[in-house]
């Protein structure tokens, strides 16, 4: 019954974003039907309404672990705790694109609400692309992915859920993920409906902006989730390796900071309007593509999850609408919209458009490499594109963008002179050189960590600059955000660098009771005992650690056999430091009776993913900001309106 | 028109059609040999247990041609094509087996299970034969003439359909 | 991130196979070299080859046996006193460029560099029509 009920309201929440863009177009052919325009906000709201209670029912399902659901029978198991049942429903195909339509419906139902600076023959127009992209997500799912498929004959018992997903930060990170694509398909229909009225003016760029402030939280989030999560749970230490499954995440992110940094111009300045309204497309493009690579398995590499070509098909239809329209209409319309307001190279908005262009091509970098396998397979050459190619080839254009992030936040807006930053600027530069010469001179590194460090010293300092001869306690939200932010890409890269540049490693065979050492760090195995699980067992080493002759810490690394579905994983366990952490695996046991050790000390590493959560932390500043801000101008607005009808009914 | 307008569209366009090629082809994971038409790198090994001959490449070059079988008894596929090889040998085949990282005992107890088609079989520990020749997995079969050059590689496990073929591709090297 | 379950995905397929393995792993495999500087250059080279049995890793970070062998190769072969490169290129003439994660100038190949370099030209070709005639 619960089942049926959550079909049904999918259903009818599909005939609603059919109503939702039908009654958008028609409004917007035929501007004085305002019966037509009057339901489209409500049928945006209802939607959204149906969909949560359709994606509440399937989470119910899972709680109780309703068998006769294959979807539940295929990916849930009774003896699983509790919180990995719920995080079970999104953790399988069907589920993580009901989530995704059903954040997409609360969102649709959120602008629908609130959003009333537009005029409304655009916010018409938008809710009818929104109407297009969910319509084309319900068609989805109810034609090919039924979550609530039954089951002729209950399944006894459910298949399990993917052990290395049965961890707290991965039932978290693909939803985080989602969320973030979600945020890139509302700017997406914001774009697509100023294109259609060609109002593409700084108003469109503020009701923008909150979604894909929003969306690029998100996904700095779970890029940075999913890179720490790889980074304790494959039980090597690597942190990144430019697979096409992380590049399909970074993707996304790049399109959504170029756009962030482009609708803000347009929102203060009313200039680069083409250029914000193809970043919008080619963000929400780029999840689309993502999610098309993850799932369809044409990658090579890509065994990801959900793999499977008729969805794959599916995916590169809606792709192909969505994103084929968009730009098609891009193509027609865009040279009726003027480029807007103009200005100078040493401006503040100049360095803006410098750094669109650097991380455009960066994105393009990226694309290149994840793509170019999949076209020299369609001639028959199997070729690898790795992190010797994207690192250095990336940083051609990541090395000018840190330059000119660095001074660029210090400019002022339309035109100014470089000589009047002069002192900044060479405070930078000579940071910069100071780290280079200092980091050579002490320690022998390769040239791409050697830059990232330095640039990184330099750019945390400057970051911080545009805060000077400022009141600290009136400097507005959003600065905040900006500077937090760029402080955090700071910190991201000189934890790379350093953790490129100064990892040590070990292997040892160990007996228990010997010992070895990494870096600072002496180490000993104590013991190795075997250990169980909720639905689990492990081997279990016992592993006492100590930097610099300190006091010991103890560690303990496991090897863990799941039986449900059997699977073997590591995991790894980590002594955090202020400056670096120290990675320990328990491997086997060799015929001689010792055990594999594996060790990494790996300074400063947990610098990369604080920088990300300072990236986001700036985000959500700058988010705060700017909503508080907005509302704050919508009650001046409603007392001056307010006013005026009073003096009018005087008079 | 500005023509500039369109460049989005037709990389889409483009990206969209290898997308969807790519999609109707059917997915092989298989690493294909470069050594096929290369003489066999050289290489000695013991043999895989008692009472049977280790191989060296040597061996090879006496004028007729054999087939080289990568398998082990860990390997689940070569459960399935040890009938098949069989069959290549009853028509005439000569194949020679390398046993990647077994244990004699374990050898032993395979070909005592599902039989011997092997002439020879070198035991290679460290895969060293497989990485020598360019082979990515078990089971794995090559073709290598009287003059020991790598003539064919078939990559998985024989099926009963490749038995003609590789009796084929054995005649060619002849 | 989600390589992870590429990874979790091999390893459900590679696992019935590894469990029945019992062969301890080539000495190498697990075992670094005495010399750190040539532990480093081996080190350096296993990040940038593939695992061609995982698909998604470099040999440097996958537990599968044949990554392991792949390591002794290379680790023996550096300590013989070869050359990375020379590894390297014995590898990719036995399994083509498919093996090596660092993409070389070829005929197949060649637009990975050709691409980069005609996007730092329309980089600037844009940045000069935006800001170049106007002062």
């Amino acid at each position: 019954m619960i089942a049926e009920l959550g079909l049904a309201a999918l259903w009818l929440a599909a005939a609603l974003a059919a109503l939702q863009m039908a009654a958008g177009f028609l409004a917007l052919r035929d501007a004085a039907d305002g019966a037509l325009a009057g339901l489209i906000r409500p049928a945006a709201i209802v939607q959204g309404v149906l969909v949560t209670l359709s994606f509440a029912m399937l989470v119910w399902l899972f709680a109780v672990t309703d068998l006769s659901v294959k979807l539940v029978a295929s990916n849930s198991h009774s003896m699983k705790p509790l919180v990995f049942k719920l995080s079970g429903t999104w953790g399988n195909h069907e589920g993580s694109m009901l989530l995704w339509v059903m954040v997409m419906g609360l969102a649709g139902a959120l602008i629908a609400l609130v959003e009333r600076r537009l005029p409304e023959r655009t916010m018409n127009a938008t809710l009818a692309a929104q109407g297009v992209v969910s319509l084309g997500f319900y068609a989805f799912l109810l034609l090919s992915s039924n979550p609530f498929e039954r089951l002729p004959v209950p399944a006894t018992e459910g298949m399990g859920l993917n052990p290395l997903l049965q961890d707290i930060g991965l039932a978290f990170h693909p939803p985080t993920l989602y969320l973030g694509y979600v945020g890139l398909s509302v700017a997406f229909s914001f774009a697509v409906g100023a294109l259609l009225t060609r109002q593409v003016t700084p108003d469109f760029a503020r009701a923008m902006r909150p979604w894909v402030l929003g969306a690029w939280v998100l996904l700095t989030i779970g890029i940075t989730a999913g890179s720490y999560w790889a980074y304790y749970e494959l039980g090597w230490g690597g942190w990144w390796f430019w697979d096409p499954v992380e590049n399909a995440s970074l993707m996304p992110w790049l399109a959504a900071t170029a756009l962030l940094h482009s609708a803000s111009v347009l929102a203060s300045r009313d200039a680069l309007r083409t250029w914000t309204i193809m970043l919008g497309v080619v963000a929400f493009s780029m999840s689309m593509v993502g999610t098309f690579l993850v799932r369809s398995g044409i990658l090579t590499s890509v065994h990801a999850f959900a793999v499977d070509p008729e969805r794959g098909t599916f995916i590169l239809a809606l792709l192909g609408i969505f994103i084929g329209g968009a730009l098609l209409l891009f193509a027609l319309r865009a040279n009726t919209i003027s480029e807007g307001e103009r200005f100078a190279l040493a401006s503040r908005e100049g360095a803006l458009v410098f750094n669109n262009v650097m991380l455009s091509a960066i994105l393009a970098i990226v694309l290149l490499g994840t793509l170019y396998p999949l076209l020299t397979e369609a001639f028959d050459v199997r070729v690898s594109v790795g992190p010797p190619y994207f690192n250095p080839v990336g940083a051609i254009f990541t090395i000018p963008m840190l330059v000119v992030m660095a001074v660029g936040p210090l400019l002022r807006w339309r035109q100014d002179r470089i000589d009047r930053i002069g002192k900044e600027i060479a405070l930078f530069a000579a940071l910069v050189l100071a780290a280079l010469i200092l980091t050579s001179l002490l320690a022998d590194i390769a040239l791409l960590p050697l830059l990232g460090l330095a640039l990184g010293v330099g750019l945390a300092v400057a970051s911080l600059m545009p805060l000077r001869r400022r009141k600290l306690a009136r400097t507005p939200l959003a600065t905040w955000g900006m500077v937090t932010a760029h402080f955090g890409i700071a910190v991201a890269l000189i934890g790379m660098a350093s953790e490129s540049a100064f990892t040590s490693e070990r292997l040892a065979a160990v007996e228990e009771g010997g010992s070895t050492s990494v870096g600072p760090w002496t180490v000993v195995l104590q013991g190795v005992e075997p250990v169980a699980g909720p639905n689990w067992t492990a081997i279990q080493g016992r592993v006492s650690a100590s930097y610099d002759g300190g006091e010991p810490v103890v560690l303990t690394p496991q090897s863990r056999n799941f039986w449900a579905p059997p699977q073997q994983t590591t995991e790894s366990a980590l002594v955090t430091r202020w400056n670096g952490q120290l990675y320990a695996v328990v491997g086997d046991r060799s015929p001689d009776g010792r055990w594999q050790l594996r060790l990494w000390w790996k300074p400063f590493v947990t610098l990369i993913w604080y920088g990300g959560l300072l990236i986001a932390l700036g985000g959500v500043l700058a988010l705060v900001g700017r909503v508080l801000s907005d509302l704050r101008h919508r009650r001046l607005a409603a007392r001056i309106a307010d006013r005026r009808a009073d003096r009018e009914a005087l008079s | 028109m500005n023509w500039r307008l369109w460049i989005p569209l037709f990389a889409f366009a483009a990206f969209l059609g290898l997308a969807a090629y790519q999609l109707t082809q059917p997915k092989d994971e298989f690493v294909e040999s470069r050594m096929v038409g290369e003489s066999l790198p050289y290489f000695e090994l013991p043999p895989a247990m008692a009472g049977v001959n280790g191989i060296g490449s040597t061996d090879f070059a006496d004028g007729e041609p054999r087939l080289l079988n990568i398998w082990a008894s860990w390997c689940l596929p070569c459960i399935a094509e040890a009938p098949h090889l069989e069959n290549l040998k009853r028509q005439g085949a000569d194949i020679v087996g390398v046993a990647i990282r077994d244990r004699p005992e374990d050898v032993a107890r395979f070909l005592a299970q599902h039989g011997n088609p092997y002439s020879r079989i070198g035991r290679d520990d460290l895969s060293e034969v497989q990485l020598a020749i360019g082979s990515s997995g078990v089971p794995e079969t090559f073709v290598i003439d009287g003059q020991g050059v790598i003539r064919y590689q078939h990559i998985g496990d024989v099926r009963a359909s490749d038995v003609p073929v590789l009796l084929a591709e054995l005649e060619k090297a002849r | 991130m989600i390589r992870a379950l590429a990874f979790a995905a091999a390893l459900v397929v590679a696992l019935p196979v590894a469990a029945q393995q019992t062969m301890p792993p080539a000495p190498f495999a697990y075992r670094q070299l005495e010399n750190p500087a040539q532990e480093q250059a081996a080190q350096e080279l296993m990040e940038t080859l593939r695992c061609l049995k995982c698909q998604s890793q470099s040999i440097a970070d996958s537990d599968a046996p044949m990554a392991g062998d792949m390591r002794h190769q290379v680790r023996t072969r550096i300590a013989a006193g070869e050359s990375p490169d020379q590894i390297r290129d014995w590898l990719t003439k036995r399994y083509g460029d498919y093996v090596s994660y660092k993409p070389t100038v070829s005929t197949t190949t060649w637009p990975l560099f050709a691409i980069p370099l005609l996007l730092v030209l329309l980089a600037g070709a844009i940045l000069l029509r935006r800001f170049g005639k106007r002062k």
